[in-house]
């Protein structure tokens, strides 16, 4: 691939081009919508160029929220949707990291039994024990709460396989150090293995993060106060029917700001996340 | 310090011995070495003695207490791993002073302790490194720093130059051997390379299959092997046993010399010749036609060369062992 070919040159260049076009083009027509009064959105064709109403849509939706549909400012939503995320991230991290020090590092009856009891429910999703979940939430009280919005997607089997993994390939021979010097399990798991975990914890972080941001038919399910809407179902919840009806400036403009947090947490932590990807730090 | 002994210590995973039955006393600042091929039970040994492996049958005492069910960070021992097992995100300062700070030591304690092994091991510069940031032979002096700083009854080494090339190797050599000149703690140091083995043992145990074929200082093992195995394994290339009056005749290849066909106590057919520099090597089938090679050892000044060499041998320098048993028979 280092011959000198130039048709071969602009036809890559080109197919680049249009990969990046078709995505960026319609987040790009979401922020110059966002910064439209209505009118303007709704006048064919819309124009391409920002307009002058920013500060003024994005200053609603946070403050007061939209007129029609939901009518929840959207700083609620986003707060919402940031507990949500940090709760599942974390909680998931938490768990699963203990979970699968259990398994690796400790000899118990049936311990293979309860990993593939695990694994197994990587083929369930959500989705697929939503009901019978939305029944236990539901009659435990936890409709329209952060404990109800968090809790059942906390355990995560994903997480628990990949720390098994990571956990494996720690030589034996640090265990057994930490054993001769004196350290108990926990005093290992905290001085040695957490510390080694670190860029696989980080990497975790953003791939539950978003997870968590972009859960929505759980939220959907047990939320029907608008104190409690994410800024996912915001947006759904806006949109309130015929095209004409809904407040398209101000849905843009919510939407932009929901794909801030996320966009921000994988920028911030790319540099951890790809470390925690591919580092071998042993 | 102390000593340690080993009363019938066995092993088994399951129905399987591994280890059946090893008995020894090892005096306070002795340095045995476990020499053994793989497989054969040294290291399983050695981790028994530092309490990571459980022992099934016997006794292990360190000094006058017997250790059987004691932790290992109870037994005042330190060991050093063939991979150095140091943690990757700590310092070598704190790689060092983990195990102290675990036990409650005082800051000053520690640092001193830290400070003085760092000295005797010349790592001062590298303290505040990561183990990644230094070189293998550098981590391997953090692996003995950590052992040191602990002060221990008994130093426990399993295999720990074996992931160094040779010319380090034979550098650690050395500074393990003043080491424990320096420190006097007794030490049991595990390996698979007679080298080592004999350059470093006050005493050594040579292994096979779980069983301790002989126990004996370094020369005395390599004079005297106890079985065909020990003959065998020790020396390099190791001692030809020829099959002879339904014994086995035993001879180093060294004590082989070349001489008049007439004076010959052998004819070799060599097929074989690999000339080292200070002496050569010669390969090739003993002339009787059953097959038996042999290796002899001849001073380069020697023209080798394919074909019929008659060597004779001096009768003091024969050992026989018996084919069966493959013991040695005295006399």
């Amino acid at each position: 691939m280092v011959e000198n070919r130039p048709l071969l040159t602009v036809f890559s260049h080109v197919v680049l081009l249009a990969g990046v076009a078709a995505v960026a083009f319609p987040l790009y027509v979401t922020f110059v919508a966002s910064s439209l009064p209505l009118e303007q959105i709704m006048s064919v064709p819309m124009p391409l160029v920002p307009g002058d109403q920013l500060l003024v849509n994005y200053n609603q939706v946070l403050t007061a929220g939209g007129t029609t549909g939901s009518k929840a400012p959207v700083s609620t939503m986003l707060f919402n949707s940031t507990v949500m995320a940090l709760a599942i991230a974390i909680g998931k991290i938490a768990i699963s990291i203990i979970a699968s020090f259990a398994i690796v590092y400790f000899r118990f009856p049936l311990r293979n039994f309860f990993f593939w009891m695990i694994f197994v429910t990587l083929m369930l999703p959500v989705e697929v024990r939503i009901i019978p979940t939305f029944k236990v939430v539901s009659d435990l009280g936890m409709l329209n709460t952060y404990a109800g919005l968090t809790v059942p997607l906390i355990a995560s089997a994903t997480a628990t396989f990949l720390f098994r993994q990571f956990f494996l390939t720690v030589p034996d021979e640090l265990a057994e150090a930490a054993r001769v010097d004196g350290a108990g399990p926990l005093r290992f798991f905290k001085d040695v293995l957490l510390p080694l975990s670190r860029t696989s914890i980080a990497a975790l972080f953003v791939i539950q993060f978003i997870y968590g941001w972009n859960q929505y038919l759980w939220p959907l399910l047990i939320t029907s106060e608008e104190s409690m809407y994410t800024a996912v179902i915001g947006i759904s919840r806006m949109l309130v029917g015929g095209d004409a009806a809904n407040e398209w400036h101000l849905i843009m403009a919510t939407a932009i700001l929901a794909l801030l947090p996320p966009a921000l947490v994988v920028v911030l932590m790319q540099k951890w996340f790809v470390k925690g990807l591919v580092e071998t730090e042993k | 310090m102390a000593g340690v002994s080993l009363r019938d210590v066995r092993k088994s995973y399951g129905k399987t011995q591994v280890i059946h039955g090893v008995s020894m006393d090892i005096a306070d600042g002795e340095f045995i070495v476990i020499l053994g091929p793989s497989g054969c039970g040294k290291s399983t040994l050695l981790r028994m003695v530092a309490g990571l492996e459980v022992i099934t049958a016997g006794e292990i005492a360190i000094g006058e207490r017997v250790v059987n069910d004691l932790e290992p960070k109870d037994r005042d021992i330190a060991m050093v791993f063939q991979n150095y097992a140091l943690y990757p995100h700590m310092s070598v300062y704190d790689n060092m002073a983990y195990g102290l700070r675990i036990r409650g030591m005082s800051k000053a304690e520690i640092d001193a302790r830290v400070q003085k092994a760092a000295a005797i091991l010349e790592l001062e510069e590298f303290l505040g490194r990561k183990p990644r940031e230094l070189s293998g032979g550098q981590r391997q002096r953090v692996a003995m720093g950590r052992a040191i700083v602990r002060e221990p009854q008994v130093f426990l080494f399993d295999e720990p130059l074996s992931n160094l090339d040779a010319k380090l190797r034979v550098q650690m050599r050395g500074e393990l051997q003043s080491l424990h000149r320096r420190l006097g703690t007794t030490s049991l140091f595990v390996t698979h390379d007679q080298v080592e083995a004999m350059t470093l043992a006050q005493r050594m145990i040579v292994m096979n299959a779980g069983r301790a074929e002989q126990i004996g200082a370094p020369l005395e093992v390599y004079a005297k092997p106890a079985t065909t195995f020990v003959a065998g394994f020790i020396g390099s290339p190791p001692m030809n046993l020829i099959p002879k009056n339904g014994k086995l005749l035993g001879i180093r290849p060294e004590h082989l010399e070349p001489c008049s066909p007439a004076d010959a106590s052998i004819t070799l057919e060599v097929d074989l010749i690999e000339p080292l520099g200070a002496d050569t090597l010669v390969y090739g089938h003993f002339g009787d036609g059953d097959g038996a090679r042999v290796a002899a050892r001849l001073h380069a000044s020697v023209d080798a060369r394919a074909g019929k060499l008659p060597l004779r041998y001096d009768p003091a320098q024969v050992h026989w062992f018996d084919p069966q048993s493959g013991k040695r028979i005295e006399g």
